[in-house]
């Protein structure tokens, strides 16, 4: 079996084409760690990961085993085929230097942050700001009660915990190893991240 | 790179010290729903009627506002915006419901871009029956709910995009009015009838200079299963904005939303 293997640093981008048949795996390795993530169409970018398609086609606020990741076009990316955690976000998108100060404070606006991790990589691939949407948060725990309360809470996952996705289509996958310290979703301690592709 | 327990301590208790403000003060500053029925605007800038099926959009300057009313009966109206000087800043979902703690768009409440900035303002809300999270219809939503070809959100935002000189990349996560979409004990989402009130409105005011699309579609998650979307009335008018305005002082999230504004129209970034 042919398998690429990545580690991804505390706190940076990453991003990888996986092909249509190929597995990849996010491996959360010392635990409660966030991992942004963003899909695009190999081949055409314009269509990308969407949100609120992937939460209305399984009606369900978060995701896990059997969520279909669906695009801006209504078809089928990936499909969550294993999940070690069971706790995974994509309604509060990523942290920006910029939400950080109207969330935080103004003096937190000069702390790395995920978008800039996601406008670093896609503009390797020619895509700018308007390309990055809202995005999955694997590992992330974003509990929203039946009043709409949110809050970001404590991560769940260990070490070594693991969630793969089986791609129904070639995609580029772009990942932010979230750097955020201002609330506690990775432990208000950015760690390592392992992804995995495999055919 | 690894952080001190010092440090991770010190995050920890700044960052509960927000939340707790967070989800104990907006409940006590923010009023209750708007009154129904609404008094008429007297000198309106605009108003349109968008059919059942059909969208609409406007440009609009800071200040300006928007009543949106359910005056034919109940629709839903899904809406994006972005800024007119530069509309790669857009209306953004997730910084929305997460700087304000909550997913329920309610009278007080702003809506943010992606750039830390307040877009529009909810300065009139009679329900707080919205949905940030589930998004538009599509064909397919359509299609699968109710068969035949029926005019749906997704097509209707391409379209409004197009004819702004914007395209499929420019159309974000859309909000939408008039769906009492929540989320209960397990997750699911579930469809709260009781949330919606008969002769609903919002007002929004722009707080920068907009670009601002509506589709009048049903949405998705309507369990209604006729295709029946009733034309809805918009009404563009300008309102003098009081110096304690209740969206710009309700919460510390808002004030610091405003105050980049001001910093950005000041020629800070």
């Amino acid at each position: 079996m042919a398998s690429q293997e990545f580690l991804i640093a505390a706190e940076k981008p990453w991003s990888g084409l996986v092909r249509k048949g190929q597995t990849i795996t996010i491996i959360d390795s010392e635990g409660q760690q966030a991992v942004d993530t963003l899909f695009y169409k190999a081949g055409d970018f314009a269509e990308r990961y969407s949100g609120q398609d992937t939460l209305r086609v399984q009606s369900s606020a978060y995701v896990g085993v059997g969520t279909k990741i669906i695009s801006n076009e209504g078809n089928l990316m990936l499909t969550v085929t294993a999940d070690s955690c069971g706790r995974h976000d994509t309604s509060a998108g990523a942290c920006s230097c910029e939400s950080n100060t109207v969330r935080f404070g103004h003096d937190t606006k000069y702390l790395h942050a995920c978008r800039d991790n996601f406008l670093l990589e896609v503009s390797r691939y020619g895509m700018g700001k308007r390309d990055i949407v809202p995005n999955i948060n694997f590992f992330m725990n974003v509990p929203i009660d039946p009043s709409g309360q949110m809050t970001i809470v404590d991560g769940l996952s260990a070490p070594g915990d693991h969630v793969a996705l089986l791609a129904a289509m070639d995609v580029l996958c772009v990942i932010s190893n979230c750097p955020q310290v201002n609330n506690p979703c990775n432990g208000f301690n950015p760690t390592p991240i392992r992804v995995v592709i495999a055919d | 790179m690894s952080r001190t327990p010092d440090q991770i301590a010190a995050d920890r208790a700044r960052y509960e010290e927000h939340q707790r403000k967070g989800l104990q003060g907006a409940p006590r500053a923010l009023p209750g729903p708007s009154a129904i029925p609404t008094a008429p605007i007297a000198d309106p800038i605009h108003v349109e009627t968008i059919p059942g099926g059909w969208y609409w959009s406007t440009a609009m300057e800071a200040g300006e506002s928007l009543r949106i009313a359910q005056d034919h009966g109940p629709s839903a109206i899904a809406m994006l915006a972005w800024s007119a000087i530069d509309p790669s800043e857009r209306l953004n979902l997730p910084d929305t419901i997460k700087v304000q703690w909550t997913t329920a768009i309610a009278k007080g409440r702003v809506l943010f871009s992606d750039m830390g900035r307040v877009l529009l303002s909810v300065t009139e809300a009679a329900s707080s029956a919205h949905d940030g999270l589930v998004g538009g219809s599509t064909a397919a939503s359509n299609s699968q709910k109710y068969g035949g070809d029926h005019r749906n959100s997704r097509d209707n935002f391409i379209l409004a995009a197009g004819k702004l000189g914007l395209d499929r990349r420019d159309i974000p996560s859309a909000l939408n009015l008039f769906a009492p979409v929540r989320v209960d004990a397990d997750g699911k989402f579930t469809w709260r009838e009781e949330l919606r009130v008969v002769g609903d409105y919002v007002e929004l005011r722009a707080e920068m200079d907009l670009l601002l699309a509506l589709s009048n579609c049903p949405h998705p998650l309507d369990p209604d299963a006729v295709y029946a979307p009733n034309p809805v009335t918009v009404t563009r008018f300008r309102a003098p904005i009081a110096e304690d305005d209740l969206c710009r002082t309700a919460t510390a999230e808002a004030a610091r939303g405003f105050e980049n504004n001001a910093s950005h129209l000041a020629g800070g970034h």
